[in-house]
């Protein structure tokens, strides 16, 4: 049966715990509520049209933008940003290891989406690490280092199997 | 303005029967582009539809039979990239990997590309040349309109109020197909200018669809018919003078604009050189194949 949802009150799960929004505007981006209501500032914002990544977040294991993502409509999924992953993954070690973090503001995203393509794929090459990444803006980096401190997760995900 | 999430739909019929200021919600990657920078704007008596909710509008059926594959509208695009619907509708394939990023294929759907109508769309663009038809249903019954009709100008179709796009049906054609786009990387680019190419060495049919080179995505009808009767299915080869007067076809029926993202003259010429190696390529490939 259909049912309706309020569009400016509602509740979100959010890394596994639920956070009730109040008086969210009409048409508001999960982006900005995670940042605004929820208090979660991990996720960034900056083209707030899906070009960026910055923002990127899963939606029910999924990777997305979450400034593409009307808040109000995802009251029944799962949503798991930048501070659900705790801050020592392997793939965030590897970034810092390997200098893959300047100005840091790119970081969550290109973490959310290398953590959901090592999921997806144990074993990608150069070219589906490039492919995975591609919808993630760095300005700083030059992104050798970033493709430096996948390729050390995917390694590291390897030996810890063998 | 509460959100409405049908789970059926018959549910979603019902709706839009009963409601006139209603908004779709697909895959929200046009959508909330829009809103997010005001060119759209949401009034407190508009009512969002969640098709997401829909299950049935992401079934995919391939029925080998009647040769057509049945995409329902909210199939996204990471679901078109490989497996059994590569095989069956490659030129489609291939438009998908094109999309956006990772990011935005696991969130875009074919039936949010169809309803857009954009003259880049990407998927339309293949469907076009893969002859495809949108399957329109609402509370009064269903109707069938060719892809290439859908679209009437750049974000404008024929869609009625109480319609929703159900299903894409895509005809399932043997032989060889392409689909290729210019852009200023290979990442996350509305094309410049693309084209999509159906060889059909058993049917002896050829047909071209360009994109971002006129107000809709376009079906370059009578290069296609002068591709067809040109190419020696024979031994899959056409002479260099009717290649060139096919590129020359294609080129005339382009109807492009200068804007931030290239000029008519080189949208013009690019169009024209992305055909000529389609076809070039396609029968390069069908030769190799037997
Ligand atoms: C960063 C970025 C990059 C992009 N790159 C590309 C690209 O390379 N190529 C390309 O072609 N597009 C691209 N797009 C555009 C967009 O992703 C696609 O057009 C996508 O397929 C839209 O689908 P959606 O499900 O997200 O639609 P939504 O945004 O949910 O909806 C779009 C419109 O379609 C209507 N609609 C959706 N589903 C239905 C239905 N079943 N029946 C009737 N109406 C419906 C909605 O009401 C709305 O008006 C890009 C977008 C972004 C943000
Ligand atoms: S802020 Fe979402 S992609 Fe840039
Ligand atoms: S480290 Fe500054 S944008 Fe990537």
């Amino acid at each position: 049966m259909t049912y309706t949802s309020d569009e400016k009150h509602f509740e979100l799960t959010v890394n596994g715990s639920k956070h009730q929004v109040k008086d969210s505007f009409l048409g508001a981006s999960l982006l900005s509520v995670l940042r605004d209501h929820i208090g979660m500032t991990g996720s960034k914002g900056a083209c707030e049209e899906g070009e960026c990544g910055s923002c990127s977040v899963l939606l029910d294991g999924n990777l997305v933008c979450s400034c593409l993502v009307l808040a109000a409509s995802v009251t029944q999924s799962s949503i798991v940003t930048i501070e659900g992953l705790g801050g020592a993954t392997d793939v965030q070690q590897a970034f810092v290891e390997c200098g893959a973090i300047q100005c840091g503001f790119c970081s969550p995203g290109l973490v959310m989406a290398a953590t959901n393509l090592l999921d997806r794929n144990p074993d990608p090459d150069v070219d589906d690490v490039r492919e995975a990444l591609a919808g993630n803006l760095c300005r700083c980096t030059g992104y050798g280092r970033i493709l430096d401190a996948v390729q050390v997760a995917v390694d590291g995900r390897k030996r810890n199997k063998l | 303005m509460p959100i409405a999430h049908p789970d059926s739909i018959e549910d979603l019929k019902e709706i839009l029967r009963a409601d006139t200021s209603i908004v779709l919600l697909a895959g929200g990657t046009d959508f909330m582009v829009g809103l997010n920078h005001g060119s759209t704007r949401l009034e407190s008596d508009h009512l969002i539809v969640d098709l997401r909710s829909v299950a049935e509008l992401s079934t995919v059926e391939l029925d080998y039979r009647s040769k057509m594959l049945r995409l329902g509208a909210g199939v996204r695009w990471n679901d078109l990239l490989s497996g059994p619907i590569e095989d069956a509708a490659p030129c489609l394939s291939q438009s998908a990997r094109t999309v956006g990023s990772h990011q935005i294929r696991t969130a875009g759907t074919i039936g949010g590309n169809v309803a857009t109508a954009s003259p880049a769309g990407d998927g339309v663009c293949a469907l076009v040349a893969l002859d495809a038809s949108v399957v329109l249903t609402s509370h009064r019954g269903q109707r069938n309109v060719a892809v290439r009709d859908f679209a009437t100008g750049p974000k404008t179709t024929v869609i009625e109020k109480d319609e929703f796009i159900e299903r894409i049906d895509v005809p399932i054609v043997n032989g060889w197909q392409g689909y290729s786009k210019i852009g200023t990387r290979n990442a996350m680019v509305i094309s410049v200018a693309g084209a999509a190419v159906v060889l059909s060495p058993d049917s002896q049919i050829c047909r071209i669809a360009l994109g971002s080179v006129g107000p809709t995505i376009i079906a370059a009808d009578s290069a296609s018919s002068f591709a067809t009767t040109a190419i020696d299915w024979n031994t899959s080869s056409v002479s260099t003078d009717d290649l060139d007067q096919v590129v020359q076809l294609v080129r005339e029926s382009a109807s492009p604009i200068n804007d931030h993202r290239s000029t008519a003259s080189y949208r013009t010429h690019a169009v024209g050189v992305l055909v000529k190696r389609l076809i070039e390529q396609g029968l390069r490939s069908i030769k190799e194949s037997v």
